[in-house]
């Protein structure tokens, strides 16, 4: 799903935040991204959406080569994408229906359609009931669900997260990466940049640790599964 | 094609509701729009109009015969049924010395000072009417009958008209020129109103972007934005034209009046499309030129 291969970023000014990067995703698999704030996780997953390019190296996501995709094939790509962000990057002057429904308006979903699968999401999430209200009056857990049901109501074959349970409490924060290994176990490829220890202990899952723009750690490496994924 | 159309009706919806939402800020670029739109279509409504007065005008197109002093009035009628003939020639009729004599006494005032003379001082006239008012052929026709040894003087009055062509090709020119200019001054207007519609919804962009939204969907809405509020600006424009020739209605009539005519303005009817499809055209290709580029520089972080 994910192939990085000696992957450099290189802003201007010379500042490098990603070196020599080589790792492998398969599909359906489930990784903690990790490290201290400015290791260079965030820059791995804007990488990863197509957010930025990168500077140097291979790098393959749902087999599309990163550097060589053209500016007029991004929006395809990124529709077999759902992300996460931290800041849940809603957009507060439309209802909670219109944001999840979002990622389908853009493909001129059928409406009929649309409303199931967003009442499906939200109602995967726990927001059902929600559908209607403005997303400014919902709390931090709920509106990182919602930014959720908005990552997954296209079913996305992949669902990247940016310190999703960054600005949440330790019951919500399990509320909400019990929901990504839920996706995880039907199916989806779940990447999640994160410092909480707590959590990545708690699932126990694959954990890339990243320092200083280097890939310090891979969990991976160490236990190699005997299963082809 | 169903998808094509539906996508349309969903982003003109989109523009609609973005009207409706900052219904004074629609109002104000639709007024600004037709001020700007009102000035060139009321100015060729004028021209158009003056125009067609000349060319009722136009008809009047003769040539004038003065003959020499000892030709009678019988070799006139002669001569007038020679002319009668010519081809080009719709109609001749005579004024012979007798009624120039009345006809100027009556009109210029001078009827006491002619009575002392002891001769009538004024030649007969032959009026030549053409069959065609073609300028170019009216002079020819003018100088052919002009080789008579009958006749003293052809006299052919085209100048005036020729003026009157001349100022209104610099009118309508004039028009034009403005008209191209206020015409930039839309795109200027609208392209800078959709410009700030476009920074407004920079996060809207973002996360449909991030999304997969194309360029094409996120552009669309704008260049609804841009069409109606050309559209809008063009009906306003129709309406301002409309009020300032209600305004001008009964000075013109008195004018004209004056004149011993009845003036009425035509050609509004074409305005009534005219300006709100001039408008709405300005609108899409103003927000087109400043949507593009914006859109392209608001890219997700």
């Amino acid at each position: 799903m994910i192939r990085f291969n000696h992957v450099f970023k290189r802003y201007e000014g010379g500042y490098d935040a990603l070196k020599n990067i080589s790792f492998e995703l398969n599909r359906g698999e489930m990784a903690f991204l990790t490290g201290h704030s400015g290791a260079g996780k965030s820059t791995l997953l804007r990488l990863i959406a197509l957010i930025e390019r990168p500077s140097r190296g291979e790098a393959v996501v749902n087999g599309q080569d990163l550097t060589k995709l053209p500016r007029r094939r991004l929006p395809h790509f990124r529709r077999d994408l759902g992300v996460v962000f931290q800041d849940y990057k809603l957009l507060y002057d439309r209802t909670v229906f219109d944001n999840v429904a979002l990622p389908l308006a853009v493909t001129g979903t059928d409406p009929v359609e649309i409303g199931k699968r967003v009442r499906a999401a939200l109602d995967k999430v726990g927001l059902l009931s929600k559908e209607r209200v403005y997303p400014i009056t919902l709390s931090g857990g709920e509106q990182q669900r919602v930014g959720i049901a908005r990552a997954v109501v296209s079913k996305p074959s992949l669902l990247l997260a940016d310190e999703p349970t960054g600005n949440l409490d330790a019951e919500l924060s399990d509320e909400i990466m019990d929901l990504f290994l839920d996706f995880h176990h039907h199916g989806v490829t779940v990447l999640i940049a994160t410092h909480d220890q707590r959590q990545i202990a708690r699932l126990n899952k694959r954990v890339l640790k990243l320092a200083h723009g280097e890939l310090e750690h891979d969990s991976h490496a160490d236990t190699p599964r005997s299963t082809l994924l | 094609m169903k998808g094509w159309l539906k996508r349309h009706r969903e982003a003109l919806g989109e523009a609609l509701a973005r009207a409706r939402r900052a219904p004074l800020a629609t109002l104000l670029t639709a007024a600004v729009i037709g001020i700007t739109l009102a000035l060139p279509g009321g100015l060729f409504l004028g021209v158009d109009n003056v125009q067609r007065l000349a060319q009722g005008l136009e008809t009047g197109g003769q040539v004038s015969l003065f003959l020499k002093q000892d030709v009678s009035d019988a070799e006139a009628g002669k001569l007038a049924e020679k002319i009668r003939r010519v081809g080009g020639v719709k109609n001749v009729s005579v004024i012979t010395r007798a009624q120039a004599l009345a006809e100027f006494k009556k009109h210029s005032g001078f009827g006491e000072a002619l009575n002392l003379l002891d001769r009538n001082p004024l030649p007969a006239v032959l009026v030549v009417e053409p069959a065609r008012l073609d300028p170019e052929a009216l002079g020819r026709l003018s100088t052919e009958l002009g080789r008579d040894p009958r006749v003293e003087i052809a006299s052919l009055d085209l100048d005036w008209v020729r003026r009157l062509h001349a100022i209104l090709e610099f009118a309508r020119r004039a028009v034009a020129i403005l008209a191209g200019l206020l015409g930039a001054a839309v795109l200027i207007i609208v392209g800078n109103t959709v410009r700030l519609a476009v920074l407004s919804r920079r996060e809207e962009i973002e996360v449909t972007k991030l999304v997969g939204g194309t360029d094409a969907f996120i552009r669309r809405p704008f260049l609804y934005s841009g069409l109606l509020a050309g559209l809008f600006g063009g009906a306003a424009a129709f309406l301002f034209v409309g009020i300032a020739l209600a305004l001008l209605s009964g000075p013109a009539q008195e004018l004209a009046a004056l004149y011993g005519t009845r003036f009425q303005i035509s050609g509004l009817a074409g305005l009534v499309f005219g300006l709100p499809l001039a408008g709405a055209a300005l609108g899409w290709l103003g927000s087109r030129l400043a949507v593009g580029r914006h859109l392209r520089l608001i890219e997700p972080k």
